[in-house]
């Protein structure tokens, strides 16, 4: 993925000089190793910081929420998904985006690289052929990335973009027939004790910064719900109840729009899986209403429309 | 939420117009009898604080 580096700044400072675009907006290497950082640029001359590589797992669409201005954006599979999201749920135009569009072939996971390596410090990571080097004081370590990948990535079928208005290398094959709710079936297996133990657990270092909600670009609402006092519908304090309604209803607020980009579980301080909240909604949205979010532009989400032949089962 | 553990039986959805009095009794016993048999909720329990 390194080898589309210039083909981006190229491309970038070709739109920000023919004034196509107003803001550019991309990832730039970030202050820490594998840990890449969104960016808005607005000067040519200063496409050269645009960035990419294995370590750009933010979604940039929290950044075009609103915005009236024409914006240039790097757009992989997850990016461009919820890009189509934002135009059906209108928080930008078709006509302000021009879309660079990305084959991604995955995110690495930085924990499990970090445990990898013995939790020591890695102070540089270097990219090449399918394989990813990691340097610190007095060692160096080289990896295979498809062997690292972030969970979501790892069962991943929209790796190209959806939509883009011009692609910086040919689209990818993607995987055919992956097992993308594994993991959620085996809950789903579980007696009711043994679930709602699983997800107590899962949340019990959850110290409620909000992270997951502020790295996700479907959380875009003015004022969320657990900033609200009057009324206030969830207790602030990291007592299990509340932040087990917290994660419950992060989660809901996402059926049938989210991407699973990874951005929440990737931005989560403690490392919590909290994917495994959205996940039921996403197989149950696509299991009853055939849906996968942001691959159309022009359909409503199931949640968002009636039709006759609903999923029904649950009432009398 | 059945899918976080809570028991099948303990939620219940129906659409009840305010003219289907019938209905509406049939569904709250039929509620209360399978409440009843989940048991007390060991869910979204809220404890006071402990003050030393």
């Amino acid at each position: 993925m390194i080898e589309y580096i210039e083909k981006i700044r190229q491309t970038a400072g070709k739109l920000l000089e023919e004034g196509k675009v107003d803001v550019f907006i991309g990832y730039k290497k970030g202050s820490v190793p594998m840990m890449n950082e969104p960016v808005l640029v607005s000067d040519k001359e200063k496409a050269g910081i645009l960035y990419w590589d294995s370590n750009c797992g933010l979604n940039l669409c929290n950044y075009i929420t609103g915005r009236t201005d024409k914006i240039g954006i790097i757009a992989n599979g997850c990016n461009s998904r919820n890009i189509v999201t934002h135009i059906i749920e209108n928080q930008i135009k078709r006509e302000q985006l021009y879309i660079v569009g990305i084959p991604c072939t995955g995110i690495i996971d930085h924990r499990a690289v970090q445990r990898a390596v013995g939790g020591r410090e890695i102070l540089d990571v270097i990219e090449k052929d399918g394989e990813f080097t990691v340097r610190g004081k007095d060692f160096e370590e080289t990896f295979k990335k498809s062997e690292y990948l972030q969970m979501n990535c790892m069962t991943c079928t929209h790796h190209n973009p959806v939509i883009y208005d011009e692609i910086i290398a040919e689209p990818i094959e993607e995987s055919g027939n992956v097992e993308k709710y594994s993991d959620v079936e085996k809950i789903e297996e579980m007696e009711s004790s043994k679930k709602w133990d699983f997800f107590s657990e899962l949340i019990s270092t959850c110290i409620r910064c909000y992270a997951c909600r502020n790295a996700c670009p479907l959380c875009y609402c003015p004022t969320c719900f657990v900033d609200e006092s009057k009324p206030q519908w969830v207790g602030k304090s990291i007592d299990p109840t509340d932040t087990m309604t917290f994660h419950i209803l992060r989660a809901y607020h996402c059926a049938g729009r989210c991407t699973d980009c990874g951005a929440c579980e990737r931005a989560c301080p403690m490392g919590i899986p909290v994917r495994q909240f959205t996940k039921k909604l996403n197989k149950d949205t696509e299991n009853l209403f055939n849906w996968e979010a942001g691959l159309v532009e022009d359909q409503r989400p199931p949640l968002d429309v009636y039709r006759v032949d609903d999923y029904n089962d649950f009432i009398r | 939420l059945e899918h976080i553990g809570i028991e099948p039986g303990r939620l219940h959805f129906s659409w009840i117009s305010s003219a289907e009095a019938t209905k509406f009794v049939e569904v709250a016993k039929e509620v209360i009898g399978s409440v009843k048999e989940a048991g007390p909720a060991r869910y979204f329990i809220k404890r006071k604080a402990e003050v030393a």
